[in-house]
């Protein structure tokens, strides 16, 4: 019955001394909405690139849909439907969000390699950029250079650049924080709206966007897992709550 | 929150159609013909007619040229430094050179020849450039290019050791063109495969393989987490720089009847790059304008200055460096955009 398509088994990064990630083992089911919070410093963003490939595990292994891609290349995880957002925005400072986009769907569509063929020749890839900007809200300022976008927009790319992709697990990293107030929701929702066989983790500091979004929780402290659950457990767990309190005092 | 009211799905609809036409719109301005680039080609067309005396040193450029914008592509798209493009400059003007002396003496053939045996040798050495940061890059591609100076050294029996290759001359163009002793010939030669290996490499440039490039060299993490395999690009990037690299070369051997060893000396390499510094990276037009200061500059240095021109040169490096490398590759952008007025905004 239940269809696992992200799994970790006994992750561990160390930076020097430090234990990061601290023997994680996690399981995602497909279609879930699965947050994962925990205070500043947990390592969920060290986790997150150690399920994407910007950091390679110090030990332990990770499965996509079964198969072990612990060694496997970013670029070809992101082949097999695997992508995210960055924390810090990872943009194209000197393309135009239209140029952002269509690379991404270039790629995606395998014709990434021609050299020969104007883009401009992809009427296919530059339609779907078109709608996917309009979506984001950002067909206004398509065709201007990414580095001179107010800050929300370019949150705004950072989310449709992975939406590009069209991933079928998605890891979201703070993808809220530095979106206008009035956008949030709005945002959450097109994630909400994917199809639901489109598995979301998402890392969210705001609880109740996190308790409105997700159907499964996992709290991370010092790199560890600390607890796991659905949202009823774990709004409720005084645990969850001396973590956040002690967090805060 | 699915279910939308009929006048928003339709507003939608068409705010999605008009985003679809303006960015047709917007693909399709990013590759049009600029100005400039015209009036690069009316002016070495005129330049044949109003310069009959300067044919030489024209032909110097528009082959210093060649060599400068095919190491923009791996420099200025992909991001790659490299202090060794000249061993694949020297390669194919050995190439064309024995080819002369041996076998046909057809200069087209020479080219192509010395365009294929340079892109091997970018094939099999884009592999040592994958790995490591731009120092490691620039040693590597300089000890590649030292390494290439020594065999070439080396093979006198071959290469002619120190004395260089001569002998030979180069037979008519698709034995049509006699060379001229005034380099008329030569110089429309020149021009001419100038002209062609930018127009391919300007396709190159706004093909989805250009902008992967351009992604690598703008932000790796990212490039990689939107499918691109960088390293395959810049393999395929590097050898088809290799392969102008060569063809310059080969010009360069075809339009003097000789091959010194200097054809692999480092001080091309360093001037190939300086070339891109003056006229900025990333453009390819860049190699063009920087081939042209450079020629005009070191001539006329070495006109009033003979013992120390060198000097002056590594004080202009110097200042331009200091000006600042980001101000430079975008100087070409106070030039007017476009040939045509019409606005379609
Ligand atoms: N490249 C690195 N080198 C050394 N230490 C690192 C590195 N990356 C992360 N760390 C450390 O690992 C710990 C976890 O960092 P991480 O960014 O994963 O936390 P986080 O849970 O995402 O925090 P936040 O909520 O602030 O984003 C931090 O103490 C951080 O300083
Ligand atoms: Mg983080």
């Amino acid at each position: 019955m239940s269809d696992i398509v992200l799994e970790t088994r006994h992750l561990v990064r160390r930076f020097g001394a430090f234990l990061a990630t601290n023997d994680v083992s996690l399981k995602v089911e497909r279609g879930a909405r699965h947050a994962l919070i925990g205070p500043n410093g947990a390592g969920k963003t060290t986790l997150i690139n150690l399920l994407t490939g910007v950091l390679p595990p110090s030990e332990g292994q990770v499965f996509l849909e079964g198969e072990d891609i612990t060694s496997m290349a970013s670029f070809r995880r992101v082949k097999r439907g695997l992508t995210r957002t960055f924390q810090i925005n990872q943009l194209f400072n000197e393309f135009t969000p239209l140029e952002t986009v269509a690379l991404a769907i270039a790629e995606r569509e395998g014709v990434g390699h021609n050299l020969w063929r104007s883009i401009a020749g992809y009427g296919k890839v530059v339609d779907e950029a078109a709608a996917l900007l309009a979506r984001f809200g950002l067909a206004s300022v398509m065709g201007e250079r990414t580095v001179i976008l107010p800050y929300g927009k370019q949150r705004l790319l950072e989310i449709a650049l992975a939406f590009a992709s069209k991933p079928r697990v998605l890891l979201l990293d703070e993808p809220a924080a530095g979106v206008p107030e009035d956008e949030r929701h709005e945002v959450l929702q097109i994630v909400s709206d994917l199809p639901a066989d489109v598995t979301v983790l998402l890392i969210e500091h705001d609880m109740d966007l996190v308790f409105s979004f997700a159907n499964r929780i996992s709290v991370l402290v010092a790199g560890a897992v600390f607890v796991e659950g659905t949202v009823a457990e774990i709004s409720t767990d005084p645990r969850v709550k001396a973590v956040y309190l002690g967090e805060n005092a | 929150m699915s279910v939308l009211p009929q006048e928003t799905t339709v507003s939608a609809n068409s705010s999605t159609a008009a985003a679809e036409t303006r960015a047709a719109k917007l693909m399709k301005r990013r590759s049009r013909i600029r100005f400039y680039e015209i009036i690069v080609w009316i002016a070495a067309i005129a330049a044949y007619f109003v310069l009959p005396s300067k044919m030489l040193i024209l032909t110097e450029i528009a082959i210093l040229a060649l060599f400068a914008v095919s190491l923009d592509l791996v420099l200025g798209f992909a991001g790659i430094v490299s202090l060794g493009h000249t061993a694949f400059f020297g390669l194919g003007a050995y190439v064309a050179g024995l080819l002369a002396l041996h076998f046909i003496a057809e200069p087209v053939t020479g080219l192509i020849v010395a365009g294929i045996v340079s892109g091997l040798l970018g094939l099999l050495t884009s592999f040592l450039i994958l790995r490591g940061s731009d120092l490691t890059r620039l040693m590597t591609t300089l000890g590649i290019g030292l390494m290439m100076a020594e065999i070439a050294n080396q093979m006198a029996w071959l290469t002619g050791g120190a004395d260089g290759l001569s002998g030979f001359s180069p037979g008519p163009i698709l034995g049509m063109f006699e060379f001229d002793l005034f380099g008329k010939t030569g110089y429309l030669y020149c021009v001419g495969v100038l002209f062609i290996g930018t127009m391919i490499m300007r396709r190159i440039a706004f093909s989805p393989f250009g902008l992967s490039l351009k992604a690598i060299k703008g932000n790796p993490m990212r490039s990689a987490m939107v499918a691109v395999p960088a390293r395959k690009r810049i393999v395929t990037a590097y050898t088809v720089a290799a392969i102008f690299a060569g063809m310059a070369g080969a010009l360069l051997t075809q339009t003097t009847s000789f091959v010194s060893p200097d054809v692999l000396a480092f001080h091309r390499s360093a001037d190939v790059l300086l070339v891109l510094v003056i006229g900025g990276t990333g453009y390819l037009y860049g190699g063009i304008f920087g081939a042209i200061l450079f020629t005009l500059v070191k001539d006329w240095l070495s006109v009033i200055t003979p013992q120390y021109w060198m000097f002056y040169i590594g004080l202009l490096l110097v200042i331009l460096v200091m000006i600042g490398r980001e101000r430079l590759s975008r100087w070409v952008e106070y030039l007017p955009e476009r040939f045509s007025k019409k606005e379609d905004r």
